[in-house]
């Protein structure tokens, strides 16, 4: 809500000696500083600043307090902690960086000071620029595609080494080599790995051992240093090399966490000159174990074989088809005979009961129907004609004729009355 | 003579060696099969372990003598000297 100019400027400015009584305008110490203050940071809120730190603290509070200084000029500036965490690299005394914030007024100190929000190290930005730039331009022209990569031999017969000859990385992978493989045979091309010419001299070894065909795979690289110390590498030139090997290349540059153009082109990327010897040959002990074992298990696996054939074999000659085929067949008739009179028993068995269930079941029927009945005497009506069973007084009428079914034979009679 | 071992790299020997374990430990082969495979097996097994055995240790410095031009100085030979 500040007005564009906050201060009035026909108050403060010197003015004829008449109105001066009248008309001045008197500030008290933090007015004035808040009136600077605000023309400050309504045209210092955003700025870039380039200069080289000096006079650097960096307080137990978090908080960085240093100048920025050039050949004629220095301004205070301070970064606080929250800004200063986000660095990701550490700011030094005599370090040219370009600071971006904004320009206000420590009003404590009566101060104008630069308040950084983020710090850049001016020669390392630039590096980094052209290492992205460089690895875009590689990228689009597919040198770090997966599908072209070379696959690193399993055991080489002989591996080239391009580093240094008395550096760091040549020592770890040496060790690690004879260590793993204590018969490897191994082929260095001593180059520069950093400095002036590095990169040429780095380009020009793959090339040799490319010439030469007489190693079965690469290992380029050096020790970790700064971004500087490792540049050769981001080389276009060594990139193109590596591009360009038709020996398999492994990458061993620096540390962990540094990739460079090589790491990219590489056929693979070893994180450290140590990890780039592991990965190139297996342990030669667990070799050895691994081709006796197999060794054994084709042995088992075959007498196994064999022995397995062999028992068959065994079973087929012994088996008595084989030793007398007639016997099979005499087999076949007894049996056929032995069914046969088997078969003509349970079927006599089978009348036989048949037969007596039959008889048996006539006599129960006997015992339950009218004949039984008839037998004691009694004797049934059927009504003429038409042959109903006479049940009841009422289903006759006198005159009807009837017929009664006696023991032995019937006869027929006239009705001649009815009772209830 | 069929192949010379010296022919074959030791990883496809290794990896032809595994195979033919697998098939003959799963057997369903015939005896003729089962046979080669063995002896194929066999000469892959001395060929990785010929492979082996038959390196010896040599780490070796190349040296440019004139343009495309080399010799390989033994890297022990040259430590030894600048030591001195």
């Amino acid at each position: 809500m500040r007005r564009s100019n906050p201060i009035d400027n026909s108050d403060c400015r010197a003015t004829p000696a008449a109105t001066l009584a009248t008309q001045r305008r008197v500030f008290s110490i933090s007015e004035i500083t808040k009136n600077i203050r605000s023309v400050l940071e309504e045209n210092f809120s955003g700025v870039w600043v380039e200069g080289e730190i000096s006079n650097f603290k960096f307080h137990t509070s978090g908080h960085m307090y240093f100048s920025l200084k050039d050949e004629f000029s220095q301004i205070q500036c301070v970064m606080f902690r929250s800004e200063n965490a986000k660095l990701d690299f550490d700011p030094k005394e005599g370090l040219s960086v370009v600071c971006f914030g904004r320009v206000s007024v420590y009003p404590v100190r009566g101060q104008y000071q630069l308040y950084a929000e983020r710090m850049e190290p001016k020669g390392l930005g630039a590096l980094q620029l052209k290492f992205q730039q460089l690895k875009e331009k590689l990228k689009k022209e597919g040198l770090f595609d997966e599908a072209r990569k070379r696959e690193i031999p399993y055991l080489p017969n002989r591996i080239g080494i391009v580093t240094s000859i008395d550096g760091a990385a040549l020592k770890d992978i040496l060790n690690v080599l004879d260590r793993r493989f204590s018969t490897v045979s191994i082929l260095i091309n001593p180059v520069a790995v950093q400095g002036a010419g590095a990169a040429a001299s780095i380009a020009e070894a793959i090339e040799d051992f490319n010439r030469l065909k007489n190693v079965d795979v690469l290992i380029v690289g050096r020790g970790g240093g700064s971004l500087e110390d490792l540049w050769a590498f981001n080389e276009e030139i060594v990139a193109r090399a590596i591009f360009n090997s038709r020996i398999p290349v492994i990458s061993a540059v620096g540390h962990e966490v540094d990739f460079t153009i090589a790491d990219f082109v590489a056929d693979l990327r070893a994180a450290t000159p140590s990890a780039a010897a592991e990965i190139v040959m297996p342990m030669k002990e667990e070799l050895i174990l691994r081709i006796s074992d197999l060794k054994l298990r084709i042995l088992q696996a075959f007498t196994g074989f064999v022995k397995n054939l062999r028992q068959e074999l065994k079973a087929l000659q012994q088996s008595r088809g084989l030793k007398d085929p007639l016997s099979f067949f005499e087999i076949k008739f007894q049996r056929l005979d032995e069914l046969k009179k088997n078969m003509t028993a349970l079927f006599e068995t089978l009348v036989r009961f048949k037969e007596e269930r039959l008889s048996g079941l006539i006599g129960q029927l006997e015992a339950l129907g009218p004949l039984s009945t008839l037998k004691r005497g009694y004797s049934a009506t059927f009504k003429l004609p038409g042959e109903t069973l006479v049940t009841s007084f009422d289903s006759v009428k006198p005159g009807d004729f009837v017929k009664t079914r006696l023991k032995k034979g019937f006869f027929t009679s006239q009705v001649k009355e009815t009772h209830a | 003579m069929s192949q010379e071992p010296k022919d074959v790299p030791f990883e496809t020997a290794l990896k032809k060696l595994e195979e033919i374990v697998q098939h003959l430990e799963n057997g369903d082969l015939s005896l003729e099969a089962a046979l080669k495979q063995y002896e194929e097996g066999v000469r892959m097994a001395d060929i990785c372990s010929k492979k082996l055995n038959e390196a010896e240790k040599k780490v070796e410095i190349l040296m440019k003598t004139s343009p495309g031009k080399f010799k390989t100085v033994s890297f022990e030979e040259k430590e030894k000297k600048s030591k001195k």
